[in-house]
């Protein structure tokens, strides 16, 4: 669905991304995840066709993401950090003015603001929602026409805990329906629930890719098992067979209450990689 | 054509809702009905008619274009209206259009207290300012960044536009530099209901500014786009 073979962008003489080599398939979830600045919402600009790029190649539908046409565009939904709402429509006429753009019947509409949870919200002016609510709606405007691929840049981003699980459940269902879906973020929590597949970008490149689960297992440099004793003690194990039956005895004689693999998150994957927190404190 | 429609159509729906925006079509259409019915005395015939009328066109097309493409540049929605697959000439000929109308309707109430032989010809003097105002307009909305530049950028624009005309009827100096600036060709011959009493020097003036308007504009998009 998404090909892209060693991109290479710069702005005056600052190189932003080089070399970024990625491939995305139909009905996956990929995630970009770079701390900010690290060229993320370049790289969707590019692939959306919205940038120029510099070198290398980016297809998207089997197609240069400079060709794309109004028809393509129609089957890409964009949900941009920064794009905005008419703040003085409803949500409904906000919604209006793409279903008309879009060719989409206005029953539609109603049916996009049940999905992301604003139905009762559907008359109030888009200035009087909250910043999750604003997210929502233009979740329902990129859901509206049911697009084959979406791009969400950051789409949880200083959204309370409870906003962001509604739109990760929101992600999910469109996974299901077969949408492929690309996705930046700095929160490795949100990559790790949600992607199949991601790249950690840093500076421009792209430092490693993979399913979360194999990123973690594959910088697990301890390789080490903790147990947590019931007299409040832990104990580390080195992974083995001796390590095994020592924890077979533990739990036997019920002094084991928790255990846990030392494999790192994400978070500690990318700092080992690049020496860099993904998220600014 | 699906495209400007819908672009008309929505800022038919921000009409109201946009008050700033709506004033500059309203003010001067209310102002000359009320000022013409309520002041009769000591004035020349349809005074406020033909003062009103080039201060209008200066302003209200003006002001509008450059706020409401300022306006979706700074929020980010024309970005959205351009990924969803609005063409750039779609979406600024949708909004002259529409500006374009509003203002015909508002030159519609100012005719109102004209003459009816004389309404074709105002209504045509009306509609090629409003033209060359909404040129200069789009072109302050391309050009700047953000709406606070824009209302820098549209002040002065607005002032000379609008009010040449009435304080060149005051100040022979202004008069002299006024006479080329469209809108006082209009008030000329808005005055004289004719070409004629703008004469060949008022029409040169009026082409040469339409021109000009065209130029900048057709500058200030291939430089800056719609982005």
């Amino acid at each position: 669905m998404i090909r892209c073979r060693g991109i290479e962008k710069s702005f005056s003489d600052k190189k932003v991304l080089s070399g970024i080599d990625l491939d995305i398939n139909d009905g996956q979830i990929f995630g970009l995840l770079g701390p900010s600045g690290a060229g993320k919402t370049t790289l969707i600009k590019i692939i959306t066709g919205q940038l120029s790029y510099d070198g290398g190649s980016a297809l998207i539908m089997d197609k240069e993401a400079g060709d794309l046409t109004r028809e393509d565009n129609r089957r890409i939904g964009i949900m941009m950090d920064n794009f905005g709402v008419y703040d003085r429509f409803s949500c409904t006429d906000n919604l209006k003015v793409f279903a008309d753009i879009y060719g989409t019947p206005y029953a539609k509409i109603a049916e996009s603001l049940e999905l992301v949870g604003l139905k009762s919200a559907a008359k109030k002016s888009a200035s009087d929602l909250s910043k999750g609510m604003r997210a929502r709606l233009q979740l329902a405007r990129v859901f509206m026409h049911s697009p084959e691929i979406l791009f969400l840049d950051e789409p949880t981003s200083g959204l309370d805990p409870r906003s962001s699980k509604a739109i990760h459940r929101l992600i999910r269902d469109k996974k299901k329906e077969g949408c492929t879906i690309f996705l930046t973020t700095h929160n490795m929590e949100e990559a790790y629930e949600l992607c199949d597949t991601v790249a950690l970008l840093n500076e421009g490149r792209i430092v490693d890719i993979g399913a979360p689960d194999e990123l973690c297992r594959k910088y697990d440099s301890k390789k080490t098992i903790r147990v947590h004793l019931n007299t409040g003690e832990d104990i580390e194990l080195p992974c083995g067979e001796e390590s095994g039956k020592k924890i077979d005895e533990l739990i036997a004689a019920g002094k084991a209450e928790t255990i846990h693999s030392s494999e790192p998150d994400l978070e500690t994957v990318f700092l080992e990689l690049t020496g860099k927190k993904l998220e600014e404190e | 054509m699906k495209n400007i429609l819908t672009i008309v159509k929505k800022q038919i729906r921000d009409t109201v809702k946009n008050k700033p925006v709506l004033i500059q079509f309203l003010m001067f259409p209310l102002m000359t009905l009320i000022f013409e019915n309520a002041i009769k005395a000591d004035m020349p015939e349809l005074f406020f008619v033909k003062m009103f009328s080039s201060m209008f066109v200066g302003m209200a097309p003006l002001v509008a274009t450059a706020s409401i493409i300022s306006e979706e540049k700074e929020k980010n929605t024309l970005r959205v209206l351009m990924m969803a697959g609005v063409r750039p000439f779609e979406y600024l000929t949708g909004v002259s259009v529409y500006i374009w109308v509003l203002c015909m309707a508002g030159s519609a109430v100012m005719a109102s207290a004209l003459p009816s032989g004389d309404i074709p010809f105002f209504m045509a003097m009306m509609g090629t300012g409003c033209i060359i105002s909404i040129f200069i307009g789009a072109c302050i909305g391309i050009f700047a960044k953000n709406q606070m530049v824009t209302t820098s950028l549209m002040m002065p624009v607005m002032m000379v536009l609008s009010f040449s005309p009435m304080l060149a009827m005051f100040n022979d100096k202004i008069e002299k530099a006024a006479r080329f600036v469209f809108t006082q060709q209009i008030r000329v011959a808005v005055d004289g209901m004719s070409f004629e009493s703008a004469g060949r020097f008022g029409v040169c003036v009026l082409a040469a500014n339409a021109a000009l308007a065209l130029v900048l504009f057709f500058a200030a998009f291939k430089k800056k786009g719609l982005e």
